[in-house]
């Protein structure tokens, strides 16, 4: 079949996206801007700001001169790239290849397509009038070859189709730069006095070749269509989601299970191939009386083990409630994630099987929620409930040492309990100490280690640790809250040592 | 007599292994325990690892000191870099006072559940994983049938198992390895120093399969159980009658 190929250019792409971001920005002249070898300089300019003659290229101090009224935003480089690919994505409702086309296009193979709309005319006018309506200056050209219809875009009238087989024709008046040609090339070009294509294009190739090199033939063929070109086309995201009708409804949990297997098996059979992971699955049955049942689970490391993800489901098929019966199981993942290399290393150590640890969390989390698991770094703070930190269980290394300068206790309580004291003089240990109505003997005591409240952190008396030993040897860690002198201190129990 | 010794010693291997019970040299990755003279009570003087461990304790500070013995242990087992699951309802334990029995308390997973009946489930499913190094539940009781389990669960992945019944409703019979009452005794120190002396314990243990049980009073001092010279306990009761 004879191939048709339509290019779109979008004149203004990564300022317009500022516009539809921040609608106030709309008529305005503003400039996006990197810096590079020491200057600001002006990476894209909007439609106001380069009908004042702000280009890209320029230096923002130059435009400011031209434009006193340029607003400069910062310029992502990854920007135009993705947008591309998402524009790409969009446009895959009007064929079914498309490609982007860096720095400002895209590139979409229409063969056999456009009669869908009614005519090559009709099917440029609506792609070009949706995507206006959206925001975006955007020029589109159809042709019979990549080449000529990006030429067409780019140096032609708006909306050109250029008829079947008029390549070489519509060519002629174009200039070189139609061509895709490097800067250099075209320079050359335009030294010899080459200011259209048809000057030089009966030129005998070998002598073409000589001065210019193969570049230009290779584009020259691609434009005209005797060389072949190919196009890397996006490829559609497709939903991580699976369905099982039912010829009978399913009553049985049997069943239940069966299905979510036969389900799971798909999803997880694609994720394998991807090198994708559940985090985040819902597994979901529609009953004959039009109700939906359904459970989700969550993992706490992307996972494409099927017998693991069935367990974490199988926790909670007893809360399907089937009535008369399903007829139609649907398996859903709404979060997935990249399976990276690193999932053999977690908290960096080698040679174990981390994976399993993973999925023995992921069944703790799933029956009594993610909330009971608990892992702890140490902190560089002295105040005693600072000194851990908690984190998420599979991220995170130690970036300081576990401290064994001073000496804290194995059990320490989460409110520390009020005591009442007998002691000697000021700043000595207690002789005894009386804890819910017992009193408790001393019989050796270390301390007092002060710890001054963080005054960054929060503001307070300091507490005074002694360690101290009854007389059947419990060691507790109790400490003074404020001074002798500056009000009444106040004594509490805080933890015991083993 | 030599030769009766070994085909003995060759006969308690055979019956050990169809006791399924853990042979020395199946989990005999670590040479010391650090556990100084309770080690001898052991078959083949080696702590049985792949296996559940019972300790009973009373009153706050038993608990404690339970929690540090089996910290000390802990720190053993946990040497190639491998994890531990810490399974408790009500958890007082403190991570950095980990670090002083030598865990490095980062690779300690503490699952906190809120109801105690979650407990046993919590544990058995740490059991079943065979790339832990060991689980420590926290819980009062447990049945026999539970424990049994738990010992199936363990013969399969390796894993060793610490059972820490703080204050159980009874002392009834489990399947399990061994069983241990660990309490705090006073410390000691260098004459005429002032402060509180190393971490001391009287450790009972009162039941051992195929070993011997006993009654040791031990101090935490440099990453080991020391025993405490008996003359100098001798010498501090003297002490004490005479201030008394």
């Amino acid at each position: 079949m004879h191939k048709r190929w339509l290019s779109l250019r979008f004149t203004h792409l990564a300022t317009d996206r500022m516009v539809i971001r921040q609608p106030e920005l709309k008529g305005k002249p503003f400039a996006l801007t990197s810096p590079e070898r020491g200057r600001m300089l002006v990476k894209a300019s909007n439609a106001t700001a380069a009908s004042s003659g702000v280009f890209s290229g320029m230096v923002v101090a130059d435009a400011r001169t031209l434009l006193p009224s340029l607003e400069v935003f910062p310029y992502d480089p990854q920007l135009e790239g993705r947008l591309l690919t998402a524009l790409a994505r969009w446009c895959l409702r009007y064929t079914p290849i498309a490609a982007t086309d860096l720095p400002d296009g895209l590139i979409l193979d229409i063969t056999g397509c456009a009669h869908l709309w009614g005519g090559e005319l009709p099917y440029l006018e609506a792609i070009v009038a949706t995507l206006q309506s959206k925001g975006y200056s955007v020029r589109g050209a159809i042709a019979d070859t990549v080449g000529m219809a990006w030429a067409l875009a780019r140096y032609g009238q708006e909306l050109v189709i250029a008829p079947p087989g008029t390549q070489r024709e519509t060519l002629l008046s174009l200039p070189p730069a139609s061509l895709r040609l490097d800067q250099e090339i075209l320079e050359r070009l335009q030294k010899l006095g080459f200011r259209q294509v048809k000057q030089f294009i009966d030129i005998s190739p070998p002598i073409l070749r000589r001065r210019f090199g193969e570049a230009l033939l290779t584009r020259l063929g691609q434009a005209l269509g005797t060389v072949h070109e190919y196009i890397d086309a996006v490829q559609p995201i497709r939903p991580y989601r699976e369905e099982l009708p039912c010829m009978e409804p399913i009553v049985t949990s049997m069943g239940i299970e069966i299905a979510l297997k036969r389900l799971l098996e798909m999803v997880c059979e694609r994720m394998r191939k991807e090198g994708k992971g559940l985090r985040a699955g819902v597994f979901k049955g529609h009953r004959i009386d039009g109700k939906v049942e359904q459970i989700n689970i969550g993992t706490g490391r992307p996972s494409h083990n099927q017998a693991h993800l069935f367990k974490l489901f199988e926790l909670k098929i007893a809360s399907i409630e089937p009535a008369l019966g399903i007829e139609r199981f649907v398996l859903e993942v709404p979060l997935v994630e990249d399976l990276s290399g690193v999932q053999d290393t977690i908290w960096g150590i080698d040679n174990l099987d981390n994976t399993a640890v993973a999925e023995l969390l992921d069944n703790i989390g799933g029956k009594l929620g993610m909330d009971v698991i608990h892992r702890y770094l140490p902190q560089e703070h002295h105040w005693p409930e600072r000194s851990i930190k908690e984190v998420p269980f599979f991220e995170g290394q130690p970036d300081t040492e576990w401290a064994t300068a001073l000496t804290r206790p194995l059990e320490l309580w989460s409110k520390p309990e009020p005591i009442e004291v007998m002691v000697h003089l000021p700043d000595y240990p207690p002789r005894h100490f009386r804890y819910k109505g017992k009193i408790y003997k001393i019989a050796k005591a270390d301390g007092p280690e002060r710890i001054e409240q963080e005054w960054w952190l929060q503001t307070g008396p300091p507490r005074d640790y002694y360690c101290v030993e009854d007389e059947e040897g419990i060691r507790y860690w109790i400490f003074r809250l404020g001074l002798y002198g500056e009000g009444d201190p106040q004594w509490f129990l805080h933890g015991i040592f083993a | 007599m030599a030769g009766n010794n070994q085909v003995i010693q060759k006969l308690r291997e055979e019956i050990m292994a169809l006791e399924r019970f853990p042979s020395p040299k199946l989990g005999g990755h670590l040479s010391s325990f650090g556990l100084g003279p309770i080690e001898a009570s052991f078959s083949g003087n080696a702590f049985p690892v792949g296996a559940i461990h019972e300790f009973i304790s009373q009153g706050v500070g038993g608990a404690a000191s339970t929690n540090g013995f089996i910290a000390g242990l802990l720190g053993k087992l946990m040497q190639k870099g491998r994890f531990c699951l810490w399974v408790s309802n009500q958890r007082p334990l403190f991570p950095q006072g980990l670090k002083h029995f030598g865990v490095e308390a980062d690779r300690i997973i503490f699952i906190d559940v809120k109801r105690e009946k979650d407990v046993l489930w919590t544990i058995e499913q740490g059991l079943k994983c065979g790339v832990l190094a060991a689980v420590v539940g926290e819980l009062k009781d447990i049945s026999f049938a539970e424990s049994q389990r738990l010992q199936l669960a363990v013969e399969r992945s390796r894993v060793t198992g610490f059972l820490h019944r703080h204050q159980p409703r009874r002392e009834h019979a489990l399947a399990c390895v061994t069983r241990w009452k660990i309490r705090p005794i006073p410390s000691q120190l260098e004459e005429g120093m002032p402060g509180m002396g190393f971490p001391r314990w009287k450790v009972e243990l009162i039941k051992v399969r195929n070993g011997r049980p006993g009654e040791w009073k031990l101090e935490w001092k440099g990453g080991y159980c020391q025993a405490i010279p008996a003359e100098k306990t001798e010498q501090r009761s003297k002490m004490e009658q005479h201030y008394a």
